[in-house]
């Protein structure tokens, strides 16, 4: 990989306070994000993949903090980072945000074209009229059609897809050169989220931005992820290619994610399940998070927390299986079905 | 395959909103069967209409012209009172968000045996009560959770307690209105394969709403597709798959994302356009073009469809 290195997380630790308690919600996360690249970053809900990327923004809730580990971007350690003027330097301008819901993301009392105007004028300088043609010139990029009579509507006489294309032109407004998407899709019917996966594919090209894709749909990662990484229990548990993860998994989680896909499943079988739930995180956990839900777990996942095994340079997997001393272990069947229909 | 049982049967049902000049309709034409043990699917976008077909057979939304035929017996408009109690014990459905179709404040020992309760169907207390029990058990919860409130419950575990509920009034025929869409990737497969454990223990049919298609591809025997209120094509599972005619039809399937990176990557996306229908001349209607396999077109399309799926055959 000879391309650049845009921003570096390493070993994040993040721990929120509630009623006293303490919950560790990211737990040694280290991610390298590249220039142009793009990344799915996977994971049941719980597991931590929102927070880890909210904080890039310093978008964590009043009771969360990065306790631990350095992230590091343009030379700064962002992570140290305390006010908020000191933030309003990367949100918005060099990386922004796309969050899931279309519906409760845009402010309802105000016109599409006045908000992405707002954006515009805080974060470039520009205001007034230059700032309003700028923000229609935004609005028939993500391609919204009539943008001139259209940045007149409020939110609600726009479609649930046209909304998403709204907040998609106030976070790409600025240029950034990171852009992170929160489920962009979940919320929209099939139809359309193939048009808005094509419409920030367009952008990235057209901007040269890096994306970041958080979702829980492989088979949204399988369309526009070139690296991906699988997150459970705060931690990233294996990352790959797109090709290796989705042909040379190593992780459980990683087999049960795929083998539990209707997509996947044989018709008149029982589609194989992820048993149990996620560890409470307000409780240490011991060994591998993953272990009491995995029927193939080795007795030593339950001690001690296995390291990242590499496969290769670019596939890294958290899990005992791939420690020579470990007794043999096949992928499970539908992995290597995967594999030979390639 | 006429000899199956046919458990509801649908005759150009319209369902309209409103009346005069806001008059809206949002259901029209339909016509279509669902035999006995089978689970039927209804794919379509959001606003199409699928569930207010659901919704119309089971008696919520009135119908406005048309009929709907349960076993035989028509329940659409006005019907007695004891049919009307017939087909509300029968015809059971599940909701989509599982966050929002439970009373946050009963307990689930309330909310499962409400139904039990509106029609008498218990001798006593104790009978009610395990009643509630074996429904619990049944979709894998504990009968000590009776006596919890929803909101102890995760999102997976309150569709649980939204399919009890439904089968505590033991349904021949339950309406599943995208019952998967709003849970996690890992509790998909645990609420499909239940529902699928149900049909085959209970001999229920089910009535599959969904926009996806990849789960209904897992799920169901036949679908048929909606689109703006019309099912545009109607067929068993594979042969839908294998041989789509409609352009909406296509246009769903290459919408829908494949775990494969490669496939995903190389696969080309069709858009549709109703607009390339030309029906000024040349009416549409609803023909079974292969048996069992039903398009709405008019004579002009559905030659052009089946030109379209013979060459596709022979480029494979």
């Amino acid at each position: 990989m000879d391309r650049e290195l845009l921003l570096s997380a390493k070993d994040i630790e993040i721990e929120f306070t509630l009623r006293g308690k303490v919950l560790k919600a990211i737990r040694k996360c280290s991610l390298d994000v590249y220039e142009g690249e793009t990344i799915a970053i996977v994971g049941e809900s719980g597991s931590g993949k929102s927070v880890f990327t909210k904080s890039f923004l310093g978008m964590l809730d009043a009771n969360g903090s990065i306790t631990g580990g350095s992230i590091t971007y343009g030379g700064v350690d962002i992570s140290k980072y305390k006010t908020e003027k000191e933030w309003m330097g990367i949100r918005g301008r060099k990386i922004s945000m796309v969050m899931q819901d279309p519906m409760t993301s845009l402010n309802p009392l105000k016109k599409i074209g006045k908000q992405i105007q707002e954006s515009i004028e805080i974060n470039q300088g520009i205001k007034g009229e230059e700032a309003r043609k700028k923000a229609i010139e935004m609005m028939e990029m993500v391609g919204i059609t009539d943008a001139e009579r259209r940045a007149n509507q409020y939110p609600h006489e726009f479609s649930g897809g046209m909304r998403q294309r709204v907040v998609i032109a106030i976070a790409t407004a600025c240029h950034p050169q990171i852009l992170i998407c929160d489920e962009p899709t979940t919320a929209l019917d099939v139809t359309i989220q193939a048009q808005i996966l094509e419409l920030i594919r367009n952008l990235q090209k057209e901007l040269n931005m890096t994306v970041i894709y958080i979702t829980h749909d492989l088979g949204v990662v399988a369309n526009v992820a070139d690296r991906v990484a699988v997150m459970y229990a705060g931690q990233i548990v294996e990352y790959g290619t797109v090709e290796e993860i989705f042909y040379d998994a190593w992780h459980p989680y990683t087999w049960a994610l795929l083998s539990s896909l209707p997509q996947l499943g044989v018709k008149g079988e029982e589609l194989p399940t992820i048993e149990g739930t996620p560890p409470n995180l307000f409780n240490e956990v011991k060994g591998d998070a993953f272990a009491p839900r995995n029927k193939r777990a080795l007795e030593i996942d339950f001690e001690k927390e296995p390291p990242l095994f590499e496969i290769t340079e670019s596939h890294k997997v958290k899990s005992w299986y791939l420690d020579p001393r470990a007794p043999k272990i096949e992928q499970p069947e539908i992995i290597q079905k995967l594999r030979r229909t390639k | 395959m006429s000899e199956r049982e046919k458990l509801i049967e649908l005759k150009d049902v319209q369902i309209t909103f409103g009346s005069g000049r806001k008059k809206f309709v949002a259901v029209d034409d339909v016509n279509f069967d669902i035999y006995k043990g089978e689970t039927f699917s209804l794919v379509g976008e959001s606003g199409s209409g699928k569930t207010t077909i659901g919704r119309a057979i089971t008696r919520i939304n009135p119908v406005s012209s048309g009929e709907i035929l349960f076993k035989g017996q028509r329940i659409s408009g006005k019907i007695s009172k004891e049919m009307d109690k017939e087909v509300i014990r029968k015809c059971q459905m599940i909701f989509q968000d599982p966050m929002a179709s439970l009373n946050e404040r009963a307990k689930v020992d309330y909310i499962v045996s409400e139904g039990l309760l509106n029609f008498h169907l218990y001798k006593d207390e104790e009978d009610r009560r395990k009643k509630v029990e074996d429904a619990l058990r049944e979709v894998g919860l504990l009968p000590e959770f009776a006596s919890r409130f929803p909101h102890e419950f995760s999102g997976g575990q309150r569709q649980r307690i939204g399919i009890a509920r439904a089968l505590i009034m033991e349904p021949e025929f339950v309406v599943a209105d995208e019952p998967i869409s709003a849970l996690d990737v890992s509790i998909r497969a645990q609420v499909l394969n239940l529902l699928n454990r149900l049909k085959k223990e209970r001999g229920l049919t089910y009535l599959f709403i969904a926009h996806d298609l990849s789960v209904v591809r897992f799920i169901s025997d036949r679908i048929g597709v909606i689109h703006r209120g019309r099912i545009v094509e109607l067929a068993e599972t594979e042969e839908l798959f294998e041989h789509p005619l409609h352009p909406y039809t296509k246009a769903l399937q290459s919408a829908v994302p494949i775990p494969d990176p490669q496939r995903e990557k190389k696969k080309k996306l069709l858009v549709y356009d109703p607009s390339m229908h030309d029906y000024s001349v040349d009416k549409p209607f609803w023909k079974e073009l292969r048996p069992g396999h039903f398009v709405w077109a008019n004579e002009r399309e559905m030659e052009e469809y089946l030109k379209q799926d013979e060459e596709n055959l022979e480029t494979v």
